[in-house]
């Protein structure tokens, strides 16, 4: 697998600035375009937004309180922490004890592993908005929990939850099994060794995608419109309605009365979701070094 | 005791696996059991094919919306899916090492941008362009299709590019041996022999575009009528809940979970592509 | 003293029949040596010994195997067996953890948490793998810093702190430089006072060098058991000879 894509690498190297033939030059010519337009979308998305968003960063945006002459963005920025915080908690363990019952537990093959397969392709597949409608139907009316933090908390880590499976997965996949035989062999019992042995080899990885998973709770306006609602303060309780940046980046900019300060929220939600970015591929990147 | 323990963990680990087979079993009957009785009473026939939706003359037609997100998804696959797939080939057969660690980061952080933030873009930049450079209002099918179009990039790029990356290099190395040059062989013999990948990032794209939400109703207009051209507002079946779902009570309220039980099973229809064309790949 | 009695032992991987009718007896304190080609089960019955076996799917046995006369595959704690019966791998796999928490692993396992009576144990069981002095001032380092072949002594010592009866060994030094290899056969030679080990090895120079009886098996079957000086001196089977003079395998 490995030497397969380094012969390919290794050959283009050498290659790739010989060929003369028309039709050669033109695909070259084509292939460059489009990278160097994909990356150029990338740029200017995000170099426009804190070109415009910049000048409006201004620090009444970090007021504690939301009110009409001030749009602070506060409130929003700790209620998506605690939107994140919450929805963590639960689909974290659910998802690494899921991807630990699969990988550890479950014979390979068996139907059961098949099921919680297909059910979490479906559920990564899923658009926000359906979750968003699922979470209003089942936690806001059917639970009576209202619109609330909890509502949307619930929500989101069902979304998420595939996400963390997948990643805890192909970590605990990474583990070697002579870590595993290791332990038996002295003795340890499953849970022992899984708990000693084969999550702390694997947390990095998981650490990533938990990573992730946190840029997408950050980045989700879907999924919580009608669960979590849209109102613009701290809540008092888990059971209070509360908007997380990105819900408050998309009320104001459809509002459209306040532009400049819709331009400094998109700088911070992009800040941070750069920031949520490179931490995940440097976690990443620490176990495929080791 | 320790028995005990092992056979309890056992237990919470197995519980924990089935959650999200619960999950979906509860999101299909909430949807179901919401959507399903509105098709009946509406007609499945007037709710899927009916031109006008007029909530308040209680018409509940839906076909605006469903082809408004064919139509927007299509116009996303013809833009994003030529940039995606050469952008792979770039990425998987012509970049340099060295390149490669800045591009591949930077493709991470385009699939990493939240949907408000294209939508924002899409609505300070791409909307005012239109207005001014192509006509229209500029809060139009053909924006909502670009902008869709740059958001399911990466999707394209990372699952063709792997799929590009399986190709086994002797495939290349037959291309060469016959004379071919590497831009032939890697067009000619590599991306046909990587076609189920690419087909099935395509189908990833379709899924994610016509399940995008909040980007398109910023900046496609959201006229609830028939898509009248690419220069007009277009209406999706996302945009229709969003919009409608925060006032709507009754049959109106039930007709808009049955818009999203249609889209759920457009989905679900992908899912099952995607996943029959990534056995195939494997 | 017999420490192990295999009787009729079969073992079946899925439909595959990996051990046929194996009949066994192992001495306690010495050394027995299991030789053959490759894929002859020699790895198998080993792991069969303290039930490694069980982890692998579709795995099948029929037969006894006795410890000190009580049958493993009966009820009986299977984590308790494995302490008994320790285990080296072919390839050193010590834990990404310190020398000193790769060592406490095992006693920690089976409940041992006073601080003074796990540095006792770790260095006993240091210096009973004879890599004390080499090691002891980085007892708080990465076990995976270390060398291949002192990672591999480590791993003996790992397995010796849970003070175990039988020590069972895998071909422990065939991913290992000369060097290495004879600091652990002279190790194997010392720790034969203390334990039984059993020893499985494709270097026949090895078998004869440490062990006092070998068994010689092919295609799942035991063909010869007996001394390792009759086996390598005087065979009785052809097969035996065959192997031994390198005429196969």
């Amino acid at each position: 697998m490995s030497t397969s894509k380094k012969t390919v690498i290794n050959n283009n190297k050498k290659l790739t600035s010989k060929s003369k033939d028309p039709v050669s030059l033109i695909l070259r010519i084509l292939v460059w375009c489009a990278a160097a337009l994909t990356i150029m979308i990338l740029f200017v998305i995000i170099g426009y937004i804190l070109y415009k968003g910049i000048p409006n960063l201004s620090l009444d945006l970090f007021d504690l309180e939301y009110n009409t002459q001030n749009v602070s963005l506060m409130p929003a920025l700790i209620n998506t922490v605690i939107m994140t915080i919450l929805s963590i908690t639960i689909a974290v363990p659910l998802g690494i004890f899921s991807a630990i019952y699969l990988t550890e537990y479950a014979r390979r093959g068996s139907r059961l592993v098949k099921i919680v397969r297909i059910t979490a392709e479906t559920l990564s597949g899923i658009p926000s908005i359906i979750y968003g409608l699922f979470g209003l139907l089942f936690f806001v009316t059917t639970l009576h929990w209202g619109f609330s933090m909890l509502a949307g908390g619930f929500t989101l880590s069902i979304m998420i939850l595939p996400l963390i499976m997948r990643t805890t997965e192909e970590a605990l996949h990474a583990v070697p099994d002579s870590y595993r035989e290791g332990s038996y062999g002295l003795g340890a019992g499953k849970m022992r060794t899984v708990f000693t042995i084969v999550l702390p080899s694997a947390t990095p990885g998981i650490l990533a995608g938990v990573i992730l998973a946190i840029g997408r709770i950050v980045g989700e306006t879907a999924a919580l419109i009608y669960t979590s609602g849209t109102v613009a303060d701290i809540p008092d309780s888990l059971l209070s309605s509360g908007r997380t940046l990105s819900v408050h980046m998309y009320a104001l900019s459809s509002e459209g009365l306040f532009m400049d300060k819709a331009y400094a929220t998109a700088v911070v939600l992009i800040i941070l979701v750069i920031l949520l970015n490179r931490i995940s591929s440097y976690t990443a990147g620490k176990i495929s070094k080791s | 005791m320790l028995k005990k323990k092992e056979q309890f963990m056992r237990l919470i680990f197995l519980f924990s696996a089935c959650t999200s087979i619960i999950a979906v079993f509860l999101i299909c009957i909430f949807l179901f059991a919401n959507g399903i009785p509105a098709m009946s009473k509406i007609g499945v026939f007037n709710f899927l094919l009916g031109k006008n939706w007029k909530p308040s003359n209680a018409l509940f037609g839906i076909l605006p919306m469903i082809l408004g997100s064919i139509y927007v998804t299509a116009g996303a696959i013809l833009i994003g899916v030529p940039i995606g797939v050469l952008t792979a080939m770039y990425l998987s057969l012509f970049c340099p090492k060295k390149l490669y660690r800045l591009i591949k980061p930077a493709i991470e952080l385009l699939a990493g941008i939240p949907s408000v933030v294209y939508g924002f873009f899409g609505l300070v930049v791409l909307v005012p362009f239109i207005r001014n450079y192509i006509g229209g209002n500029g809060s139009v099918m053909l924006t909502a299709s670009i902008l869709l179009g740059m958001m399911i990039l990466p999707t394209i790029i990372n699952v063709s590019e792997s799929a590009i990356r399986a190709v086994p290099s002797n495939y290349y190395e037959g291309g060469r041996a016959l004379g071919a040059s590497h831009e032939r062989s890697a067009f000619f013999v590599i991306l046909p022999a990587a076609k189920s990948g690419v087909f099935a990032s395509i189908v990833l794209g379709v899924g994610r575009a016509i399940g995008e939400t909040m980007a398109v109703i910023m900046v496609a207009g959201n006229q609830a009528r028939m898509p009248k051209g690419l220069l007009k507002g277009v209406r999706t079946l996302t945009a229709n809940i969003v919009i409608e779902m925060g006032y709507a009570a009754d049959l109106h309220r039930e007709a808009l979970i049955a818009t999203a039980v249609v889209l759920f099973i457009f989905i679900l229809i992908i899912n099952l592509s995607f996943s029959l064309l990534n056995r195939k790949s494997i | 003293m017999e420490k192990f009695k295999i009787t009729d032992l079969d073992l079946y991987y899925g439909t595959f029949k990996a051990l046929i009718k194996v009949n066994l007896t192992i001495e306690a304190n010495q050394i027995t040596a299991f030789i053959g080609p490759s894929g002859c089960g020699k790895s198998t019955l080993l792991k069969s010994l303290n039930r490694m076996n069980d982890l692998i799917e579709g795995c099948r046995i029929d037969g006894n195997v006795l410890l000190d006369g009580e049958d493993i595959y009966g009820n009986i704690d299977v984590n308790l067996l494995r302490k008994r019966v320790g285990m080296v791998f072919q390839k050193p796999n010590p834990f990404p953890m310190s020398i000193y928490d790769n060592v406490a692993y095992g006693p920690r396992t089976h409940g041992i948490h006073s601080k003074i009576k796990l540095d006792e144990i770790v260095e006993t069981s240091l210096r009973n793998a004879a890599i004390w002095d080499e090691l002891k001032d980085r007892l708080k380092k990465s076990a995976l810093g270390i060398s291949g072949g002192q990672q591999q002594r480590l791993c003996i010592a790992r397995a010796l702190a849970v003070q175990p009866e039988v020590l069972l060994m895998d071909e422990p030094t065939s991913a290992l430089d000369p060097i290495s290899t004879s600091k652990i056969e002279d190790l194997i030679s010392e720790l034969k006072e203390r334990y039984t080990i059993i020893i499985v090895t494709h270097n026949m120079q090895q078998a004869v060098r440490i062990s006092d009886k070998t068994a010689f098996f092919l295609l799942g079957q035991v063909i010869e058991y007996d001394t390792t000086e009759n086996i390598f001196s005087n065979p009785r089977q052809k097969e035996t000879e065959d192997y031994i003079t390198g005429r196969f395998g």
